[in-house]
């Protein structure tokens, strides 16, 4: 499309759809070429970018719906999703917490994120996202004095373009499957993280996202880029409140570390899950893929996953730099009738490049749950080597568990092992615990915390501490 | 304290006890013996609420409380304790966190809250080295890795933290070396005081030399066809089982 049309699309749209509404929060559902530049204008973005996304939503209209992972849902209606909200606030963007909606803070209170003690106590910057808008962001200041950048990715446009026209997209391109070609086209927003050549993080970053007003998807764009010999680590933490109607989150998270760089980026992900029925709940198709790119190199997924409706979720490595290190730590929690389909997909490309994969899978209730691990190693692989742990436990007789392990080895030199346990929750230890006085919902969480014990060390003490209280939650009425 | 009357379990369409009557009163230490499969952990099994055994008929009450309509924990909170036989793993689940949860939970159930964590510490400290364990087993999964004398140890130092009115320790005395005998008896001996009572299931006379019982059953068959004092268990070590019992009732 000519960039003449594209203005006068966007012009007319001002004019007939939506004067009123840039004043308003939501954008009424639908998705067309018009709610785009919407997007792109409301977030002040340059010409570029509102090509690259219409240039997405063009591959995306020509794309399909991926089928064949394991989960059953009915289609969704993507011209009945509001793909702009913002919340309501006096000003403009708050420069301090004494200008943030006192409402909104309640409500991340209520959440467990007592912004400013978080912040204070834990050295935590805090990068929180309402809906659609960055709230607030602290620390900022002292991550400069290091010349870490951390900002939402709207701002990330704005003010360092450059950047963002070197990275963006170059680890989860456009078109690479469905619902990243769909975020690419109307990301509202997300985080992005600069750490420059040298510099370790001087403290965990971490941002929380929540779902709030009805029928609004999300759609955050993460991009975190670590210099070389640069430090981060990273955690993005999701809980989200009842609903009534299933909600779609199709984020995009892309990692690059350069020469001896390592990310570390941690998920605890709560979002509403449904009802016992099935009733409700977020669905939840995320892309997520670091890209080792330099020589030694090393990016570490840790995921603890007890919240909705259907996940579908594969964080990856690209494994390119020589010698460069892919981890994959993950814990899934579902119960009544949650769907989730995960798992990672490590590719060795480099020489001597390894990965490592720990999973760990509890299915309750009437809740189906698979893991899709692929491990390819390509021909200039020399020596690679891939270690898979895979263990589901079973808790009650109407769950089920699978595991999907893929291996495409392409270098003889390679050495790929893969270990797969299934358990059902022992009645032996159960009974021993409850025989010590330990309530039935108390035994099992603690005996399903043990079982992922393997994981959770691998998260942010606070954030382990977090995860545990989380599985209790997720756990609840699951036997008895 | 305890009184079983008339207990029929039947295991898998299999009659277990056959009408089984046990009376334990505050203070007292009774030892249950029999030959291997007589039951004896069946009885144990059952009082603790172990799911798979069915209560055909009879009676189980504890301090006046009908225990078979009583859930697994409430048994516990209510003061009984079972000292497994075999002991299970719980990978990833620390010894020292089981201890604390299954305190602070019969707390809860007592109306206290939790204990204070220095508190807790100091108590599990002592106890730790009442049973000269090393203070390492605090920090290992629950019995992951234990060996036989090490599981028995720890059963024992969990009975004495918790404190139960009742404890029922089965085979507590299998595969101790006599050292660890000696260690885990006078563990049980200092739990034993006038509003506390102890029921030592064993089929070996040897525990008994190191915690003298008030009464001594001996369990065959599903029944208890005799009952005595200590020195009961010292004539079934010389006259075996089946010459006990053909002998006429006195
Ligand atoms: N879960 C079970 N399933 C089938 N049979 C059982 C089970 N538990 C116990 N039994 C049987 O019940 C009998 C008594 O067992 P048990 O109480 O363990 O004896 P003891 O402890 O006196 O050696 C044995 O014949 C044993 O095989
Ligand atoms: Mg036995």
């Amino acid at each position: 499309m000519a960039t003449e049309e594209m203005e006068q699309l966007v012009r007319r749209d001002y004019k007939e759809g939506f004067v009123t509404d840039i004043e308003s929060e939501t954008v009424p559902p639908g998705l067309d070429e018009s709610t785009i530049a919407f997007i792109s204008n409301k977030k002040g973005e340059p010409d570029w970018m509102l090509q690259w996304r219409l240039d997405a939503y063009h591959q995306w209209l020509k794309m399909k719906s991926p089928s064949w992972a394991h989960l059953d849902y009915p289609p969704i209606d993507y011209q009945a999703i509001s793909y702009y909200s913002a919340p309501k606030r006096p000003e403009d963007m708050p420069q301090s917490l004494d200008e943030v909606d006192p409402k909104l803070l309640e409500t991340y209170e209520k959440l467990g994120i007592p912004l400013h003690e978080r912040a204070a106590l834990a050295g935590v910057a805090v990068d929180a996202v309402f809906d659609s808008v960055s709230v607030t962001t602290t620390f900022k200041k002292e991550l400069g004095e290091a010349g870490v950048i951390f900002c939402s990715i709207s701002d990330a446009i704005r003010d360092y373009p450059e950047l963002i026209k070197q990275y963006l997209g170059t680890v989860v391109p456009v078109a690479d499957n469905y619902f990243a070609a769909l975020n690419s086209a109307v990301f509202t927003d997300g985080s992005f993280v600069f750490v420059p050549e040298g510099v370790t993080c001087p403290m965990e970053l971490s941002t929380y996202f929540r779902i709030n007003a009805a029928n609004t998807g999300q759609f955050e764009r993460t991009l975190i880029i670590c210099e070389s010999r640069a430090q981060v680590s990273y955690l993005e933490g999701c809980t989200a409140p009842m609903r009534d109607e299933n909600q779609l989150h199709a984020a995009v998270v892309e990692l690059v570390a350069l020469e001896d760089a390592y990310i570390k980026y941690s998920t605890v992900q709560n979002w509403y899950p449904g009802d016992e029925n099935g009733v409700g709940g977020i669905y939840n198709f995320v892309t997520k893929r670091g890209d080792c790119r330099g020589d030694r190199s090393r990016i570490s997924w840790t995921q603890v996953e007890t919240g909705s409706a259907i996940t579908w979720k594969y964080p990856s490595c690209v494994l390119r730099g020589k010698e460069s290190v892919g981890e994959f730590y993950s814990v899934a929690v579902t119960n009544g009738r949650q769907q989730a389909d995960t798992g990672t997909k490590m590719i060795h490309i480099g020489e001597g490049t390894r990965s490592y994969i720990v999973s760990k899978g509890i299915s309750a209730g009437r809740s189906n749950q698979s893991y899709r691990g692929l491990v390819k190693i390509g021909p200039r692989a020399k020596g690679a080597r891939n270690f898979t742990q895979c263990d589901s436990l079973l808790i009650g007789d109407t769950s089920g568990a699978h595991t999907f392990p893929y291996q495409e080895i392409g270098n003889s030199t390679a050495t790929v092992e893969h270990e797969a346990t299934t358990s059902k929750i022992g009645e032996d230890q159960l009974f021993y615990c409850r025989s010590r006085g330990i309530s039935e919902e108390d035994a099992v969480s603690m005996i399903v915390n043990g079982f992922c014990k393997d994981v959770f060390q691998e998260l942010p003490m606070e954030f382990a501490v977090e995860a545990e209280a989380l599985l209790n939650v997720t756990l609840e009425g699951a036997v008895g | 304290m305890l009184e079983v009357k008339d207990l029929h379990v039947t295991v898998e369409k299999k009659e277990i006890l056959k009408g089984l009557n046990l009376t334990i009163k505050a203070g007292e230490v009774h030892a249950i013996m029999g030959p291997n499969g007589a039951g004896k952990s069946t009885l144990s099994a059952v009082i603790a609420g172990k799911e798979g055994y069915e209560v055909t008929s009879g009676s189980i009450t504890f301090e006046g409380q009908d225990v078979l309509e009583m859930e697994i924990e409430e048994r516990a909170q209510a003061g009984l304790l079972l000292g497994f036989q075999y002991p299970v793993e719980i990978p990833g689940v620390k010894n020292i966190y089981l201890l604390k949860a299954a305190l602070n939970a019969q707390r809860a159930a007592r109306g206290e809250g939790d204990m204070p964590a220095p508190e807790f510490m100091k108590l599990v400290k002592e106890k730790i080295a009442q049973m000269q364990m090393d203070p390492s087993f605090l920090q290992r999964a629950v019995n992951e890795g234990f060996s036989g004398g090490e599981k028995k140890r720890n059963e024992i130092l969990q009975m004495l933290v918790l404190q139960p009115k009742l404890a029922m320790l089965d085979e507590i005395d299998s595969g101790l070396d006599i050292d660890a005998m000696r260690v885990v008896a006078d563990g049980v001996n200092s739990l034993r005081d006038s509003k506390r009572a102890i029921l030592l299931v064993t089929h070996y006379q040897r525990l008994l030399d190191y915690i003298v019982p008030d009464k001594v059953h001996v369990l065959m068959d599903g029944r208890i066809v005799k009952s005595g004092d200590a020195e009961l268990a010292k004539e079934l070590e010389v006259q075996g089982y089946e010459d006990i019992v053909e002998e006429p009732a006195a």
